[in-house]
């Protein structure tokens, strides 16, 4: 918010409310991606994310499906879907993808966990 | 015009201004803003009549702004809620929980007490209180019941509290000490942090008692009315002799040797007593108390101490002088110890929005020596307003529900335009009942006056953000809640 300037504690928790409004949630398809000033970006919780799981496109096949079938991995981690077949991202694991910039090139540099 | 499209108006906010500075303290959410030239103006453009959103950017932009500026400032105010369209909803503020934990008891040790102040609420003529055949110091057993109730209660709590009361709390010291011990072992077995305070008259402080206070950092809070001619005014022996000389040795002696915890004094104001500054500055200094907070007396509109609306009046011209020191000494860095502006202060500082005007059933309770849990200590040995035993089955939550939900800012109709709400909620339920029979109902006879002194209070709160914020980070660790 430009014009408008925090001063208590209560107004800086509204002023990070509308700045995630605008940097955090966007569509998944749309193109460019997050906003420069938004952090990792993950869409968590079921209402926001669509993700195609174990199913596959009217051809058959995954190639059609909005997200690439890798991205369960990240249902698995980031979400928590699975967390007890893939290392959980909210407590133990938080780097575990860190050298994974794009799932569908770099799927190869996530490795396994020995905990 | 575009009349399919619906205005834009103004939500609730109260406006205030330090320099050339201005402010927004957005209702209910408690958000404190300072706000751009063209935020102002947008305000100032709503306020003459609701607009469509591209009149009023059309109007904004004709004032000097591009329209990339003005379109930014009037999405600001929207997103912050204070402008708003009709369809907006209303926000109220939120019910607790049910099992909400407990934090602090109050425990009056005794409803014995070796003064006979004419004003008291627990003696005096509108005293809820009905002792008749009750206990009149608190046993172990209860004690012990007490304790067990806070503990059971709390949990999920890092930090609980116990505040010890009375009557006068010194009159059953030997309890206060068997609570402290039993209390600071189990709060340890528990793996939680126990601190303890307690209030007194200041009569009955000994130098054994003041040793006791200091080794377990026993936080202190004396009531005293002032110099000693306002002070023996009201706060007398049962034959009449004023207390003032008995106990100015013993506070001072408490002073100077209690260094673990800050020492306050509370004060009564009545009829009487009014003279803010002057007893402020006594207690301050003559006696180097770390805080001084003020209250006016609860009690009926016709008794003789209630005070009347001039001295009202009065009380708050000097509430504003002293309140105008505190604020030169928190620009220059230095505490003031005036602690009604500074607890307000805290309140603001948070931007807490209450649902209930205090804690009383919600966070805090108090317990009497029967083992009554009241809603806090002023309802402490009330038949009317018990809300169960530590002796059987601790809370009834029926009760306490009814208690609550009375409270709410959202059964107080009165309140819901005010802008001091967040703040206020209403109003102490005591002095709701001592005034009006009823404990949910609003303090409208303070409207004029707390809406004066959260005006004041935000001002102030203003000017040390523009002049030295980091003042401010005093409040960080504060209590939003006392």
């Amino acid at each position: 918010m430009k014009h408008l300037k925090a001063i208590n504690k209560k107004a800086l928790r509204i002023e990070q409310h509308v700045a995630a409004a605008h940097g955090d949630i966007h569509a998944l398809q749309q193109p460019g991606g997050p906003s420069p000033a938004a952090k990792p970006h993950y869409p968590v919780g079921c209402s926001i994310v669509f993700s195609p799981g174990w199913e596959v496109d009217s051809a058959g096949g995954t190639a059609g499906l909005c997200q690439p079938a890798e991205r369960d991995l990240y249902d698995c981690y980031v979400t928590c879907f699975w967390p007890a077949q893939v290392p959980d991202h909210y407590n133990n694991y938080p780097d575990w993808t860190s050298k994974c910039a794009s799932a569908t090139k770099d799927w190869r540099n996530i490795d396994l966990v020995f905990p | 015009m575009t009349s399919a499209v619906t205005p834009l108006s103004l939500a609730e906010f109260h406006q205030f201004q330090t320099g050339e500075v201005n402010f927004v303290y957005l209702v209910p959410s408690g958000g404190v803003f300072a706000i751009s030239p063209a935020a102002r103006q947008a305000i100032d453009l709503l306020r003459e009549q609701p607009l469509p959103a591209d009149e009023l950017l059309t109007a904004l932009s004709g004032k000097g702004h591009t329209p990339a500026e003005a379109q930014e400032a009037i999405t600001d105010l929207f997103e912050a809620r204070a402008i708003r369209d009709p369809r907006g909803h209303q926000e109220t503020p939120q019910e607790p929980v049910e099992n909400f934990p407990l934090q602090s008891l109050v425990m009056n040790l005794t409803n014995q007490c070796n003064l006979s102040c004419q004003y008291c609420y627990e003696f005096g003529e509108d005293k809820v209180a009905t002792p008749e055949g009750k206990p009149k110091f608190m046993s172990e057993e209860v004690a012990k019941a007490s304790v067990d109730h806070l503990l059971l209660s709390s949990q999920g709590r890092r930090a609980i509290h116990i505040t010890f009361f009375g009557g006068e709390t010194l009159m059953n010291f030997p309890m206060l000490k068997w609570v402290v011990g039993y209390a600071t072992e189990k709060a340890a077995e528990a793996g939680q942090y126990i601190d303890f305070s307690l209030t007194t008259n200041g009569t009955l402080l000994s130098p054994e008692i003041i040793d006791f206070l200091v080794e377990h950092s026993i936080g202190v809070t004396v009531s005293m009315d002032g110099p000693k001619e306002m002070h023996d005014k009201l706060r007398v022996y049962s034959n009449g002799k004023g207390s003032y000389d008995i106990l100015a040795p013993k506070v001072k002696q408490l002073i100077q040797k209690h260094s673990t915890r800050p020492i306050a004094a509370r004060v009564t104001l009545t009829q009487q007593v009014i003279s803010v500054k002057e007893i402020f500055h006594h207690l301050k200094n003559e006696f180097g108390f770390a805080e001084v907070g003020f209250a006016p007396v609860t009690a009926a509109p016709d008794r003789l101490y209630t005070i009347g609306t001039n001295n009202m009046d009065r009380i708050f011209a000097e509430f504003k002088e002293l309140a105008a020191e505190y604020r030169d000494h928190a620009i220059s860095g230095r505490m003031h110890g005036f602690s009604n502006v500074s607890d307000t202060l805290a309140e603001i500082h948070a931007g807490i929005n209450k649902s209930h005007p205090c804690g009383a059933g919600l966070g805090l309770v108090g317990v009497g020596p029967s083992g009554d849990i009241a809603p806090c200590h002023r309802f402490v040995d009330s038949d009317e307003h018990a809300l169960g035993s530590v002796l059987d089955g601790g809370m009834d939550k029926a009760k306490q529900k009814a208690f609550l939900d009375k409270g709410h800012i959202g059964a107080k109709f009165d309140c819901h335009s005010c802008f001091a709400r967040p703040l206020c909620a209403g109003g102490c339920h005591h002095e709701a009942f001592v005034r009006y029979g009823d404990t949910g109902h609003p303090n409208l006879h303070f409207c004029d006056w707390i809406r004066g002194w959260t005006d004041l209070c935000l001002n102030i709160y203003g000017e040390i953000a523009v002049k030295n914020p980091s003042f401010l980070d005093h409040f960080d660790s504060r209590k939003p809640l006392q």
